[in-house]
């Protein structure tokens, strides 16, 4: 048995029991990554020799028993977006192309500092604006299930290599469903935690509202002890909330006895594919068969999410992308003559054509005169979305619905039509919109052996039920087959 | 006849609050240190950073804003604003504009025509930004990000102001309170302070204001007085010629005693602010409030009525003393030590106020410690130096806060009280200058001011001149 079938805590085990060693299974993760990375393209940048280096000190304290946490030893991708110190971080964008940042990521640190090994970077779509990866400007990465599709987006690189055993889990963000859309896509465990939950200080900011850090992995086990390390409070950023219920493994149970589970139908209607709907649905039934009380309910609002997200992300981006002007770091044009020709051709060839819609995107809609008709109202609907789940959350436990309306489209057909792009994210923004934590978890597959995903969401800070309930599914199912069947 | 035209000015002032650490890092804002030397991600824009509210900024805004009767926002958010400019890292200025921390306030100050309220439109709370170094010889322009987050207070005031005096006075006003509070030095020409003037004219009797312009770039009293001068006379003559005055932003060059605009309303930019997504809001709670209001200090009006009561000085003196905080803290604590207000204050009267007119100092910049000038005035006390020699001992001590009586000894300045020594020297002018004994015992009384003054020289100033002048009366 190859040690790339194993799960994260799985591997951290046989490495603590002295079954295995660190370097050798960054080794073994390197000649997978090796045979893998020309056809599926999942990292920006690698780690190789850095990560080589840390496998042999990682092991050394693993033996010496100051290492002994459930993720020790365990080689990690890192998205793209979050900051490595004196590694690579570009966002998949040209204009941080040479971007090596002084300092790391919180939620990275803690990773590192429980005994985790870099392995590299991975591939996104530009600045997290997108959903298939396909924005990113160093080329798409495909789908491990069928080269032919995209991965999702916009943490494709991170659910990919995830998929495909180049790593044993992974770091996403999500700022409308960037780690469950790609989770689900790739068929692996994705979760995005409430918001405040996770550090925000070291990445790179798109929606500032709404982004949030998360694990993508191979069950649901590791999902919860990777979450258990990157919640911790954080100083240095002030939306971090303060928790102590920070213990997920303890939620790791098979029983959902009278848990109560919402079925919007909202979420059920006209665009979802029926192979998607039927896996779903099939999913809730396991749910119940295994004591849960599954409910339709009317969510409302539902078509409201798109509008105000993008209005207010997009806002949010528009301003938080300014930095990226070519003065301080990062690229800068050759040829220009004077301050505003550098900006102007600076901006205009750093970013690519995704980005630059919503930087005007967002321009406009808090432009003077047009601030209150559209980043205020999206306030307020935001507002209204999370009073609506309110209610939903004073009669469920946890909503269940699919990630997205269809599974993993074919390479090129989203950005032909970047409204179609928008709308298949129905399922995920609101959740981002009201700071709620999500999951997504595999669910079956459609005809074509593409993978779905069944998303879970809860109130916030009830990621444990969320745990919990899919804990018992993955259970019940028998275990996923993540790393093992492609 | 002419016209005539009424001045209606409202300014921006900008403080920049004396906080150990800038306002969302733990960046130092110590003055002087090398370029780009107290920064850190946050303060340089770098990517993933993010702020972190200081508490002290808030505190000091809300003493500000009670000291000039505003009302408090008691949830108040930041605003980012967004524009491009190299000395902004991250090309947006965290401010505040839909919810400022202090609104509706006032202040009063006296006018030739009496004391008069100027209304306090807000202050908000955001960050200074960085310096930018153009490089003439290398045709580059470098940024230095030390300034950048630095905390700023920005007070609006109403249109409340007529003349240049009006503007002064409530400068003036302002910076007693800010320092008082000890929020800030307000140094006008080292930027602590900075005002802008919006200046318009109207016709004497009309409703409506005229167009206004915004003037910057003034640092000095000086400066703001020829400035308001100037831009009523080009309003005025615009006018006059049938032109309209242009919205605009103008800068104020003080050399030439003129400005020129630097950019027109029809290229002001739209900065499309919106609350920052990266900062809680802030929420005041009545405990906050009650601990900040308890904890205001005593300002300049119940500080003056106190020295009157307590010290017995003269008004003149307690005007000038209580005119500057630090002067003040001088005189309540050397007067602490040494218990004599009158000698004090004369010290800081004359000597101190001679020479930083001499130096072109502030009385912000006195560096000499109370404990010396009570040692100065205990060293008098004690006939060990004459005051010709303390006037030379202060002047040192004003520069270098030396300690008098070790530095007195050193320097061998003790005055010589040994009745025979100097009984002996008197002896000797005495016979030295019969002319002058001749002239004082013929009924010159003048004559004996010579005797002194060569028996001084003769002692090299270590003597009293008191006991010389007695000594001279007995012996002649």
């Amino acid at each position: 048995m190859s040690l790339l079938d194993l799960t994260a805590v799985k591997l951290s085990e046989k490495i603590k029991a002295g079954e295995a060693t660190v370097p050798e299974a960054v080794k073994e993760v390197f000649s997978q990554i090796e045979a893998k990375e020309e056809l599926l393209h999942c990292y920006v940048s690698l780690n190789k020799e850095g990560a080589l280096k840390r496998a042999e000190e990682v092991q050394k304290k693993i033996q010496a028993g100051e290492l002994r946490g459930p993720l020790a030893g365990v080689p990690v991708a890192i998205k793209d977006n979050l900051c490595t110190a004196g590694m690579l971080t570009t966002c998949s964008s040209k204009i941080l192309g040479n971007f090596v940042p002084t300092f790391s990521a919180q939620a990275v640190e803690n990773l590192e500092a429980a005994g985790a090994v870099i392995l590299g970077k991975t591939n996104m779509d530009e600045f997290a604006m997108g959903s298939t990866t396909e924005t990113s400007a160093f080329g798409v990465t495909r789908n491990p299930h069928n080269p032919e599709h995209v991965p999702g987006g916009s943490s494709g690189g991170s659910a990919a290599a995830v998929a495909a055993g180049e790593c044993f889990f992974a770091l996403g963000s999500d700022t409308g469903g960037s780690i469950r859309q790609p989770a689900s896509f790739c068929g692996v465990v994705g979760m995005k935690p409430t918001y405040g939950r996770v550090s925000r200080y070291g990445l790179v900011a798109y929606g500032s509202s709404l982004d949030q850090i998360g694990p993508l992995t191979k069950d649901v086990r590791d999902c919860a002890a990777v979450l258990e390390l990157i919640a911790t409070h954080d100083k240095k950023d002030s939306t971090s909330v303060k928790r102590e219920d920070t213990d997920f493994t303890s939620a790791l149970q098979t029983d959902v006895e009278g848990m109560r589970v919402g079925i919007p139908r909202d979420y059920f209607g006209e665009g979802l594919d029926k192979e998607v709907k039927e896996a779903v649905l099939k999913a809730a039934e396991v749910l119940k068969e295994k004591g849960a009380v599954i409910e339709e309910f009317d969510l409302s609002l539902v078509e409201y999410a798109i509008p105000a997200y993008y209005t207010i992300a997009a806002a949010e981006a528009s301003s938080n992308l300014e930095r990226f002007d070519g003065i301080k770091y990062g690229y800068r044009t050759q040829d220009y003559e004077g301050l505003h020709h550098m900006y102007k051709k600076t901006r205009s060839e750093g970013f690519g054509a995704e980005v630059k819609r919503r930087i005007m995107l967002g321009s406009f809609v808090l432009s003077s005169g047009y601030y209150d008709a559209y980043y205020l109202k999206a306030l307020r609907v935001k507002a209204l979305i999370k009073k609506a789940f309110d209610e939903a959350f004073a009669k469920y436990d946890v909503i269940l619905g699919p990630v997205a309306p269809t599974t993993a489209p074919k390479l090129g057909a989203s950005l032909a039509d970047p409204i179609k792009m928008y709308l298949g994210d129905i399922y995920t923004i609101s959740v981002n919109l009201a700071g709620l934590p999500g999951m997504s978890v595999p669910c079956g597959k459609d005809s074509a052996g593409l993978p779905i995903g069944l998303q879970l969401i809860a109130d916030c800070f009830e990621e444990k039920k969320l745990l919990r309930a899919a804990y018992t599914y993955e259970q019940a199912v028998g275990g996923f087959l993540v790393g093992k069947e492609v | 006849m002419a016209k005539q035209y009424e001045t209606v000015i409202g300014l921006e002032v900008h403080v920049e609050l004396a906080t150990k650490t800038k306002i969302f890092c733990g960046c130092s804002t110590a003055f002087g240190g090398e370029p780009n030397t107290h920064t850190c991600p946050v303060c340089t824009g770098m990517p993933g950073s993010l702020p972190v509210l200081n508490k002290q900024v808030v505190e000091y805004a809300i003493a500000v804003g009670l000291a000039a009767n505003c009302e408090i926002t008691r949830y108040c958010k930041f605003d980012r604003k967004n524009y491009f400019y190299p000395d902004n890292p991250q090309n947006y200025q965290i401010s505040q504009l839909y919810l400022p921390i202090c609104r509706n306030g006032w202040v009063e100050v006296d006018t030739p025509d009496g004391s008069k309220k100027i209304g306090i439109h807000e202050i908000h709370m955001e960050e200074d930004a960085g310096k930018l170094i153009h490089d003439d010889w290398e045709e580059v322009s470098l940024v230095d990000y030390n300034r950048s987050g630095v905390p700023l207070i920005e007070i609006v005031s109403e249109p409340d102001m007529r003349n240049a005096d009006e503007v002064i006075a409530y400068l003036e006003k302002l910076r007693l309170l800010i320092q008082y509070l000890g929020a800030s030095d307000c140094k006008l020409q080292e930027g602590s302070m900075r005002a802008d003037v919006n200046l318009s004219v109207r016709e004497v009797g009309a409703e409506e204001f005229g167009t206004r312009t915004e003037m910057k770039n003034l640092n000095s009293f000086k400066a703001i007085a020829r400035a308001i001068e100037g831009e009523r006379e080009r309003q005025i003559d615009l006018l006059e010629a049938g032109k309209e005055v242009i919205q605009e932003t103008r800068r104020w060059d003080d050399a030439k005693e003129c400005s020129y605009a630097m950019r027109s309303k029809e290229d002001a930019q739209d900065y499309r602010y919106f609350p920052d997504p990266d900062l809680v809001p802030v929420w005041i709670d009545d405990e906050w409030l009650e601990r900040i209001q308890a904890a205001q200090p005593e300002f300049r009006t119940e500080k003056m009525a106190r020295y009157r009561e307590e010290f017995g000085i003269p008004d003149y003196d307690i005007e000038i003393i209580t005119g500057s905080k630090h002067m003040a803290d001088i005189f309540e604590e050397t007067t602490a030590l040494c218990n004599q207000p009158k000698k004090v204050s004369n010290w800081l009267m004359g000597e101190t106020l001679r020479l930083l007119k001499e130096k072109e100092l502030d009385p912000e910049d006195i560096r000499f410690s109370p404990k010396h000038l009570a040692e100065l005035i205990a060293l008098v006390d004690e006939k060990a130096i004459n005051t010709n020699v303390a006037k030379e001992v202060f002047e040192v001590m004003f520069e270098e806060d030396i300690e008098p009586r070790s530095y007195v000894e050193e320097k061998g300045l003790k005055a010589v009280n040994d009745e025979g020594a100097l009984r002996k020297t008197v002896e000797e002018v005495i016979a030295a200058n019969p002319q002058s004994v001749a002239d004082y015992k013929s009924g010159k009384e003048k004559a004996i001011g010579f005797l002194v003054g060569q028996t001084m020289k003769a002692m090299q100033g270590k003597a009293d001149p008191g006991t010389v002048n007695k000594l001279l009366k007995e012996l002649l």
